[in-house]
């Protein structure tokens, strides 16, 4: 057996400093062994996080305190340990890399400097001798140009180039143990897999031993060794990668595998000669930045886009960050005007149209957003948000409301949800209050802009279920942009891939995500995490395709 | 950045030209004939028709505000209706304690209320950012002239350390000018350093929520490394806005503190002019407190690009 770098033992966190307060962490004893990755998994909430900032000392001061239980680093207290000696720890013996690196480093001070204040803090070398080893380090990483990179700025520099920022830094002084608290979330799948590598190529050389906490299972079956599975501040199991994902003894662990939409696209519906209600023609979306004196800089956000939706079909467009897709959303909903093409909905341009022209067919077209939390006002009554569309549109306030219940009980939310706030539901719970709001003005077209990328796998897939059966019974097109190939597998007949503003690849979802024509969409396949797993049949693909 | 600055300065001008227009229409559309305004009720007849030739009231509307524009731009404001001393001179004598208070109150402000804010952001929720919160709330409700008087009750007449009122230039010594300058300093700090340690506790608050203080943390740096390396620096940017805007109402106008010590400066010399009517030298302060304005907001959106790389114009 290979020395336990990490062992926490029943470990319990609680909310505040009174010891028969609410437990954010209850009883959790995981150990991480050198060369070895454990992933810790679970859906929000369940003190993943928590876990990780209470091993480094990073939890909040005051607001969530360990009450019992113990931390060992390499045999060492740290539940016990002073600020100053868990400030030498840090970076020297563990160090963490964080979900968002595009707010994980200082915006206003250089790369290279941030990395040098990890060698400032904890050696003795001179500036010259620090340079090289970061300069050394930056490299090892396989960042380009790492004099240039040395002396960016994070705004600089894209976000896999931060996320190996991070990793140097993390990794710059050999810590035993590496924290990564969802570090690939933020990331696109080519990227994420860059990154998975990175982590994997280091930690072999080095020996070092990670803590990995994420919510994709996908990522999990890519990068562990050894899975827990959290939930609640418990654990609910552990066990090996091929044990958890062949065999998992739990119901919770067997619902969240489960819960994991299939790469395999589902089996396709008939083809319809129902009636065509959204066409977009060429569209295009340029963006000129124009600066006083200066020249006027050119963005093509989207470029000859052509799409075609006929009622009750859904249309997935996928793509990377950056690939136009959420501007094609916007340009056909008309929250942003496109610089050419047309748009059509049901048989009427709108592209051209004033916005006073345009408000009779904005009801025709609804759009739901990625982020519940931020996307309802906070100060406004669910029930009122689902009734402002129908009452702007002339329905008298009475009807609009009880219009109101009615599709809170089509969303599944109870009809009394009409009177409280937003903040009064889970994320969840949110979205279906979005997609109330969004059928309120009966709308033939309904665009979801990452409407599932925001929540648990399990909440994910309810929320798939209500957009379908909403969908069978309404006739209702749906235009569905999403990053995830899996779920676009789950929910759309057809699918547009879309990369730098254009489409470089469109058709039948089964034919699009199995036999891809264009390089690129075989390569956001061939990245798609934990693809070699049928994560909801307990078995790897190959043994599926049999 | 050198680019930037010529553009700002170039934007600057139409801006001061709508302000000159605004100042002379002011005289030109009051209700009434601009000369008898200016000659007061008494005047003869034979006074007001003087005063419209010297003044070219006569000539067409556009004429006159051509020929206004062009003094303007000598130099020439005009002189007091009141003590018929050209108005330039009347400013530049009462320019100096202007300047040097709103110099020190705004350094002494910045020296007291930074630490301040980042020490109660650092220690928020405890007595120690009570506190600080308390003070403020303290400096924001005594009046002016009440911490005045009652600095001037302890340190010049109890403890006489320092004169009651008044000014000395500097050019006469710098301890002459400094123990007059002290008591209306602190005076008027109050209200600044209430405003400036709110607003950096404020901004502190945000950023030390930010991941990448989170991060620094991870780093095992010192928490002094954490709060001035990395958190200050991007709360500066709402301070300085606060900071800016203070000095440019510092300049303009704090007339009860000049009042209080008797300091001739440009706020009391506004007031007077605006009870007295003196149309010339209320032309003239309107302008000069633009100007102002107009300066100091240019050195506050470069002072942005200094602070954060990503600001960019």
């Amino acid at each position: 057996m290979k020395n336990i770098i990490l062992d926490i033992d029943k470990l319990v966190v609680g909310l505040g400093k009174n010891p028969s307060g609410q437990r954010i962490i209850d009883g959790v004893s995981l150990q991480v062994h050198e060369s070895e990755t454990l992933c810790v998994v679970g859906e929000s909430g369940s003190g993943k996080s928590v876990t990780s900032l209470t091993v480094m000392g990073l939890l909040q001061k005051g607001a969530l305190v360990p009450s019992s239980g113990s931390v060992k680093l390499v045999r060492e207290e740290l539940l016990t340990a002073t600020d100053k000696r868990l400030r030498q720890l840090r970076a020297t013996r563990m160090a963490m890399i964080f979900q968002e690196p595009m707010t994980a480093l200082n915006p206003v001070v250089p790369v290279g400097r941030q990395i040098d204040e990890v060698l400032r803090a904890h050696t003795d070398l001179d500036a010259r001798a620090r340079r090289q080893k970061i300069l050394a380090m930056m490299e090892h990483v396989r960042l380009p140009d790492v004099e240039r990179i040395f002396a960016s700025y994070p705004h600089r520099l894209s976000g896999g180039q931060r996320q190996r920022i991070m990793i140097a830094m993390a990794l710059v002084l050999e810590p035993k143990l590496l924290i990564a608290d969802e570090p690939t979330t933020a990331l696109d799948v080519t990227t994420q897999k860059q990154i998975l590598t990175l982590i994997r190529d280091l930690q072999r050389d080095h020996g070092t031993a990670v803590l990995f906490i994420t919510h994709d299972m996908g990522v999990v079956a890519e990068i562990a060794d050894r899975v827990a599975v959290m939930r609640h501040g418990r654990l609910v199991e552990t066990g090996t990668l091929d044990s958890i994902l062949r065999t998992p003894t739990m119901e919770y662990t067997r619902n969240l595998l489960s819960s994991v939409p299939s790469l395999v696209p589902r089996a396709a519906r008939a083809e319809t000669n129902e009636p065509v209600v959204l066409e977009a023609n060429e569209l295009g979306k340029v963006y000129r930045e124009r600066s006083f004196l200066g020249k006027a800089r050119e963005v093509a956000a989207a470029k000859d886009v052509t799409l075609t939706l006929r009622k009750g079909r859904t249309l997935g467009i996928v793509g990377e960050s950056g690939s136009g897709k959420s501007t094609v959303a916007r340009c056909i909903v008309r929250l942003i005007d496109p610089t050419s093409g047309g748009v059509r909905l049901a048989g009427r341009e709108i592209s051209e149209l004033s916005r006073r022209l345009l408000q009779p067919h904005r009801k025709k077209i609804q759009i739901i957003f990625q982020d519940p939390y931020r996307s309802l006002n906070p100060r406004v009554t669910v029930g009122e948000t689902i009734a402002e569309g129908p009452i702007n549109y002339g329905m008298p306030r009475a009807e609009a409301l009880a219009k109101a219940r009615d599709l809170l009980e089509l969303v599944d939310l109870p009809a009394d949800a009409v009177s409280r706030y937003p903040h009064q539901f889970s994320g969840g719970q949110r979205q279906r209050i979005a997609i109330a709001r969004a059928l309120a003005l009966d709308p033939d077209v309904l665009v979801a802009d990452e409407a599932v990328s925001a929540l648990d796998v399990s909440v994910q897939a309810q929320v798939l279920e209500l957009l379908d059966e909403i969908q069978q019974r309404l006739g209702i097109a749906l235009l569905f942009i999403t990053h995830d190939l899996r779920v676009a597998a789950q929910i759309c007949d057809d699918v547009a891939v879309m990369q730098h503003g254009r489409i470089v690849e469109q058709g039948p979802a089964a034919q699009v995500l199995t036999n891809p024509q264009q390089d690129y969409t075989r390569a956001l396949l061939e990245a798609a995490p934990g693809r070699g797993w049928d994560f909801a049949n307990f078995r790897p693909v190959e043994v599926a395709a049999e | 950045m050198l680019g930037y600055l010529l553009r700002r300065i170039l934007a600057a001008i139409p801006v001061m030209g709508v302000v000159a227009l605004f100042v002379f229409l002011l005289l030109r559309l009051t209700p009434g004939d601009p000369a008898a305004i200016l000659a007061g009720d008494n005047a003869t007849p034979e006074q007001l028709e003087r005063i419209r030739t010297s003044l070219g009231l006569n000539e067409p509307l556009y004429t006159q505000f051509f020929t206004w524009i062009g003094k303007l731009l000598q130099g020439d404001l005009g002189v007091s209706l009141i003590s018929n001393v050209p108005v330039l001179k009347m400013i530049s004598q009462r320019v100096e304690p202007s300047i040097s208070i709103a110099l020190s109150t705004i350094i002494l402000a910045i020296l007291v209320a930074v630490p301040l804010g980042v020490i109660a952001a650092w220690k928020h929720g405890t007595w120690v950012d009570r506190f600080v919160m308390g003070l403020s709330v303290v400096g924001f409700s005594v009046p002016v002239f009440v911490i005045g008087y009652v600095l001037i009750q302890i340190f010049a007449i109890e403890l006489r350390w320092v004169p009651v009122q008044g000014f000395r230039s500097i050019m006469a010594g710098f301890g002459p000018f400094f123990e007059r300058i002290i008591l209306p300093t602190c005076t008027l700090s109050f209200i600044y350093v209430a405003l400036i340690a709110r607003m950096t506790r404020a901004a502190m608050l945000d950023v030390l929520g930010e991941d990448y203080v989170r991060t620094a943390r991870a780093k095992g740096i010192s928490e002094t490394g954490v709060l001035l390396r990395h958190a200050l620096r991007n709360a500066a940017v709402p301070v300085i806005t606060v900071i800016g805007t203070g000095f440019a109402l510092l300049i303009s106008g704090v007339v009860v503190t000049e009042s209080v010590f008797n300091l001739p400066g440009i706020g009391r010399l506004t007031v007077d002019a605006v009870l007295a009517r003196d149309y010339p030298v209320i032309q003239a302060m309107i302008l000069l407190t633009s100007l102002i304005y107009v300066t100091v907001n240019l050195l506050i959106d470069v002072a942005y690009t200094l602070l954060d790389p990503r600001i960019r114009y």
